[in-house]
């Protein structure tokens, strides 16, 4: 599209007329290049590179960028949790994070856990464990489990834990504390702390 | 009769989700996640008064965004053919009727594009006066039309007044039920094609029922049937809200329709679903009971006025399940509406029951302290030997024998019946009993088609819905079993509308109205084409008339119970049990059934504890729009929850036997909670939620 005044638009049907020019490389939206940032991911081992809007979340750059759907949107608000993806192996909001910042970055989402067609452990425990039902919120509980599992394993403390100094016991209630960041509204959680119980033996 | 014998193969076997590694690895599509190059995006502009007219639409800075293809307005939004459903007549008018109506929408190249342009939106309106609070002194209320309502909104048998008079043992209280909000974890969302050239338009859609959707569009746009196309094979919950189109379709389809030839992405953000996919109203319940002193009820009255919208009516029956539960010679339901300038409220997980049994089910718990009886013995002495409301048998009424196994699961006896006697700690501890119930309900309308791929391969086809219900895993195992072989040759194709009509997802009846189907059809394919088809052959057959459900009573019932803790100092409510056992004739797969009566269970406690829209009567918005403060339970909330079921099949009710399990869950568990915490503290409280500060007096 040319420069707004350029734009004619038609009061009768709210239409804007105005056409790509075609000569400049368009982004994704459509704009100045300097509105707009050209950015490289790796994501799920895949080098990608893509040009965003500069407002453009992390999440809406591997979604609507990239066409990577697994990182899920429920509220983009960071209160939900759907978002969650491995950012270097440290489980974040995508949905709360801009992607202009994270330039060069190495994201996993729960498509790429697996190892070929092997799934992820805790993926294949939430399968055996029916851990989930509509399963918009289930990539989001599995990265965050991932990443939940690894803090664990470093010896990070959480709410519940008695004693910040010892060596964390991880029991039931540490997995509900620790999960409860991810929503989910299908009440699968008997289920999810289940299969967290089985992929962290 | 029941004619997939048990045994036969896969019903009944705990087989895991047939979609479930595309879910656990997110790459199964969800409505917006259908690839296309070069979508549009849409975002739309709310109403910020509760009742008006718009006066202008000042659109000259989000014009200036670089990005924005159109600007939708009431002045210049594609008209439309049928705008008698207000809920529909999207930017076809300037009329404001509730608080969060679109008044104008954006498209533009990029989401965030759209957004900032509609930021940028001026919208300039006349303010009328708006009347959102149902408990504001003069609100006037109406009886419902029966027909509207699909049900008779009062009923009355026997001396009611009488009766009362006459009781040993009388209860009147009155039990209130706050706003709440389905919110699936997928907002609702649409992506609409409109090719002009064609005359054809596509929605990927989230939605329990896309024939429904293609039904309501068709009519609004004024487009045949056949021109539209929805599709939805993967929806992120939905607990009732996705059971219809809602006004984002259709404003979804304008965008459409004013950017020929482009898809448009349409998600709603969560604090839109707050005034335009529906929500389950306030309700204000009156119970009156009288009993003799052994328990035995003379009379229930059960007096119900809910909030419903000036938009559109909205009613659901939350008295009636008092028509059904218990026995009692006299008796009267009755359910009034206070119209307001609000949101319009629809269907949230087991409409009307729901709230009516935290009432009906709390009541009983009131009436077994008068009584001094115990709340299960109480419930057995009320027991109907036919259905109160119709006089028909019932097909099957097994709630004593769920109460019972259900005490001895639970441990019941071990409880000493006085409040506030036991403490741990910090914490009061109680337990606490509710029945449940839902009607076994197949819908007329599905049609199913299978036909024979070739050595001994099968597709089977009808739009239905998975909404995490189990339905691709649960269909399958069906037509396995009504075709005589392994699940492997059996291919499952749900959500579009181009295959066979299916029924909408709702009131628990998906595996009843379109297993029947499925069954049918597979029945027919033997009947035309002889046990060995060739390839190619193919059947289709239609959910069959029941002629029991006009000589019997069909429901499910089932028991609750729950153990709650409740902190002294603080009021804080735990619920580290909760145990239920239902009766639901045969279980298709156990996996999938007993997670949705575990997440109805849960959703119950939710609804006990956390969940109030709160409306702020100033301006008729609801304060608590998103998912940080509207509450609905996190993990950490939750403790063990178990459910089990009674080994049965119902003949009366299907082929299979089998009725849903979506929303029985969620009947009666509320009122568990509710009568456990009165158990654990010798507070009664009749008002959802249950917050902290109401037992801190």
């Amino acid at each position: 599209m040319g420069p707004a005044g350029s734009c004619a638009h038609d009061r009768l049907t709210g239409v804007l007329t105005g056409k790509p020019s075609g000569n400049e490389t368009r982004s994704r939206s459509g704009r100045k290049p300097a509105l707009d940032t050209t950015i490289t991911l790796t994501v799920d081992g895949e080098r990608r590179e893509l040009t965003v809007d500069n407002r453009t979340t992390l999440l809406d750059a591997l979604r609507d960028g990239l066409g990577v759907y697994s990182p899920k949107k429920g509220c983009d608000h960071g209160q939900c949790g759907a978002c969650t993806v491995l950012l270097s192996g440290r489980r974040i909001l995508s949905c709360l994070a801009l992607a202009v910042a994270h330039d060069g970055a190495e994201v996993t989402t729960a498509a790429g856990l697996g190892e070929g067609e092997e799934l992820h452990p805790v993926a294949q425990a939430f399968l055996n464990h029916d851990g989930f039902q509509c399963g918009y919120c289930t990539p989001g509980q599995i990265c965050s489990a991932v990443g939940m599992l690894a803090e664990v394993d470093q010896g990070w403390p959480s709410h519940v834990t008695e004693d910040l100094g010892a060596p964390v016991e991880f029991d039931e209630a540490e997995i509900r504390e620790r999960m409860s960041g991810n929503l989910c509204r299908c009440g699968a959680y008997p289920g999810i702390v289940d299969a967290i119980r089985e992929a962290s033996r | 009769m029941v004619d997939v014998a048990p045994g036969a193969g896969a019903i009944g076997e705990p087989m895991e989700r047939l979609e479930g590694r595309a879910k656990v690895t997110g790459t199964a599509p969800y409505a917006y996640e259908h690839p296309f190059d070069d979508p549009l995006y849409l975002h739309p502009v709310l109403s910020t008064v509760a009742r008006g007219r718009v006066l202008s639409v000042d659109t000259a800075k989000a014009e200036t965004i670089e990005g924005v293809r159109a600007l939708l307005t009431p002045w210049n939004a594609p008209r439309l053919v049928d705008t008698g459903d207000r809920e529909f007549a999207v930017l076809q008018d300037r009329e404001v009727l509730f608080r969060g109506q679109f008044v104008a929408a954006v498209i533009a190249d990029g989401p965030e594009i759209a957004r900032q342009a509609a930021d940028l939106v001026r919208v300039e309106y006349e303010a009328l006066r708006h009347e959102v609070d149902p408990s504001s002194p003069g609100r006037e209320v109406y009886r419902p039309d029966a027909e509207d309502a699909g049900v008779e909104p009062d009923t009355e048998q026997g001396d009611v007044e009488g009766a009362l008079a006459a009781a040993t043992v009388r209860i009147d209280h009155t039990y209130r039920t706050p706003r709440a909000y389905n919110n699936p974890m997928e907002p609702h969302t649409t992506i609409a094609l409109w090719e002009e050239e064609t005359e054809r338009l596509t929605l990927y859609d989230s939605t329990q029922g896309v024939h429904v959707v293609r039904g309501t569009v068709a009519e609004v746009v004024g487009l045949d049937p056949e021109r539209v196309r929805v599709v939805s094979p993967h929806v992120g919950g939905g607990f009732g809200s996705k059971g219809s189109a809602h006004a984002h379709n259709v404003l979804a389809v304008l965008a459409a329709k004013a950017s020929p030839g482009r898809p448009v992405k349409f998600a709603l953000t969560r604090r839109h679903m707050f005034s335009l996919v529906g929500y389950r109203p306030d309700t204000v319940q009156r119970i009156r009971m009288g009993a003799e002193e052994d328990g035995r009820l003379g009379v229930l009255v059960h007096d119900v006025v809910e909030t419903s919208s000036r938009a559109k009516e909205y009613a659901e029956m939350s008295g009636a399940c008092s028509r059904t539960m218990y026995a009692a010679s006299a008796r009267r339901t009755t359910h009034r509406l206070a119209a307001l300038d609000v949101p319009i409220p629809f269907w949230m997980r087991a409409p009307g029951k729901a709230p009516g049994m935290f009432a009906l089910e709390t009541a009983m718990d009131e009436l077994a302290y008068a009584c001094a009886l115990d709340p299960i013995e109480l419930r057995a002495r009320n027991e109907p030997e036919r259905d109160p409301q119709t006089g028909l048998p019932w097909s099957g009424r097994h709630l004593v024998e769920c109460l019972r196994r259900g005490a001895e699961r639970f441990g019941w006896d071990e409880r000493d019946p006085k409040p506030r006697a036991r403490r741990e700690g910090d914490w009061w501890v109680g337990t606490g009993v509710a029945s449940s119930m839902y009607p076994r309900s197949t819908m007329p309308g599905s049609v199913a088609e299978i036909a024979h791929e070739g050595q001994g391969r099968y597709t089977v086809s009808i739009g239905a819905a998975d909404l995490g219900t189990g339905t691709w895993t649960a269909l399958t195992q069906i037509a396995a079993d009504a075709l005589g072989c392994g699940i492997d040759r059996v291919r499952l194709r749900i959500g579009d509308t181009d295959l066979p009509p299916a029924s909408v997802a709702g009131g628990s009846s998906g595996i009843s109205s379109w297993g029947s189907a499925v069954v049918a059809a597979a029945r027919r394919l033997r009947d035309e084409h002889g046990g060995d088809p060739a390839p190619g052959a193919r059947s289709r057959a239609g959910t069959p008339h029941n002629p029991d459900e006009e000589r019997y009573a069909l429901y499910s019932f089932g028991a609750h119970f729950a153990e709650v803790r409740v902190n002294a100092d603080t009021g804080e409510v735990r619920v580290p049990r909760m145990s239920g056992v239902f009766s639901v004739g045969r279980i298709i797969n156990p996996r999938t059934a007993r997670s949705q009566l575990v997440g109805g269970m849960v959703m119950g406690m939710s609804m006990a504890l956390h969940e109030e829209g709160v409306v702020d009567p100033r301006f008729g918005h609801v304060v608590n729009g998103d998912l940080a403060e509207y509450h609905v339970p996190v993990n950490a909330d939750v403790g063990r929850v178990e459910a089990e079921w009674l080994e049965e099949a119902d003949p009366r009710v299907n082929a299979l036997g089998a009725a849903g399990v979506g929303e029985i869950g969620i009947v009666g568990s509320a009122a568990a909670v509710a009568n456990a915490a009165f158990h654990a503290t010798g507070t009664r409280v009749r008002e959802l939620p249950l917050t902290p500060d109401r037992f801190l007096s």
